[in-house]
């Protein structure tokens, strides 16, 4: 199916990127269930799961209306191939430690609330809403998120290693999310969307202070990975989708 | 036996090894509604009152349980000795007119 790049399809796409954002982070964080460090660890992390879970749902039946083809969210998580996820990159690379997993969190979050609150200003009303609901959980999501990159990288000479270990390895990650990308100036002119450069803005500012206090190094590169909104994914995201859609597409149809 | 040490208390030869010392324990006391008294609802552990906090929040409160919470580190708390219970408590067993059974409460009064 060629698709025209109407404004409707740069809301399609603008919609799966926040869905898909949602959906693949929360399934890389219930890896971790079962699996935590601590059993209060455990939990936070797969409430975290399952806040964004529940935020997919909303953003994704809205995709799937504004597209008008009759997809269910559960159709567009469940029978999508890679290639036709929006997701960020960062939020596929695999979980390693629980810092790594905390890092890619946080530089997540302080990205999340800003563009939601953003997004609570909508002039789409459906989009408004969702943010406004959103926007509560996420508030926690960073200040959980913010408070143990703090504790962890001004924390024992381990702690640090592992904080700033992390943070090098996904810190050409982020310019994805800082970008704008082509579908955006017919929604930011109509007010639909937050401009990207304020977003990113504040970003920096949440992510420069936080780091500040956690004793960790900003990296002085500015090479960028980018792919993911555009459906160029790395491999992971393949494994991803394998455990997460296997039911369905092994059961079609299948229900509780 | 199994050459996979799943035990953390072993370093895999059968020595116990130090565990690594945990954070401290706090007790967690929830309210369930206005006008209610905060109950206890259990304990988790948390390096500061912030972080107590915050793993209330994600232990306790998902479901919507309470319009507050308050942590209390669990060496604060002073608890009476279980052989004390003959003397603390016993004693009122049977004197059936300390408590206030010998009326109806109306049912406007509500929670008592």
């Amino acid at each position: 199916m060629v698709s025209k790049h109407t404004a409707s399809s740069g809301l399609f796409e603008f919609l799966l990127q926040m869905g898909d954002n949602c959906l693949v982070l929360a399934h890389r964080n219930s890896q971790w269930c079962g699996h935590g460090p601590a059993l209060e660890e455990d939990i936070a992390i797969s409430n975290i799961s399952l806040d964004l879970i529940g935020q997919t749902q909303l953003w994704l039946e809205l995709a799937g209306e504004v597209e008008g083809a009759g997809r269910s969210a559960d159709d567009l998580a469940y029978l999508r191939d890679a290639f036709d996820f929006r997701n960020l990159l960062l939020l596929e690379r695999p979980n390693e430690d629980f810092g790594l997993t905390l890092m890619r969190q946080f530089l997540f979050d302080a990205w999340h609330l800003p563009m939601l609150k953003g997004l609570t200003q909508s002039s789409n009303k459906r989009i408004a809403e969702i943010a406004e609901k959103s926007v509560k959980e996420v508030t926690y999501h960073l200040e959980r998120s913010t408070d143990l990159i703090i504790r962890l990288g001004d924390g024992s000479a381990e702690s640090h290693r592992r904080m700033q270990s992390s943070l090098d390895e996904l810190w050409s990650y982020t310019g994805e999310m800082l970008e704008s990308d082509d579908l955006d100036p017919a929604l930011i002119s109509e007010c639909v969307v937050p401009a990207g450069d304020k977003v990113a803005e504040a970003w920096r500012q949440h992510v420069t202070a936080a780091l500040k206090l956690a004793t960790l190094i900003k990296p002085e590169s500015d090479f960028v990975r980018r792919g993911g909104k555009n459906g160029i994914h790395s491999e992971h995201l393949g494994f991803v989708l394998a455990e997460m859609q296997f039911l369905q597409r092994a059961y079609p149809g299948a229900v509780w | 036996m199994s050459s996979v040490n799943t035990s953390p208390d072993t370093d895999g030869v059968g020595a116990p090894v130090k565990r690594k010392p945990e954070l401290p324990l706090w007790e967690i006391f929830i309210r369930g509604q206005h006008g209610m008294s905060h109950r206890h609802v259990g304990s988790l552990h948390a390096a500061d009152a912030e972080m107590a906090m915050n793993n209330a929040r994600d232990v306790y409160t998902r479901r919507n349980e309470g319009v507050s919470i308050w942590a209390v580190k669990s060496d604060q708390i002073v608890a009476s000795s279980p052989s004390d219970k003959e003397p603390l408590f016993e004693p009122a067993n049977s004197k059936v007119y300390r408590h206030p059974t010998f009326f109806d409460i109306p049912e406007e009064v509500g929670h008592m």
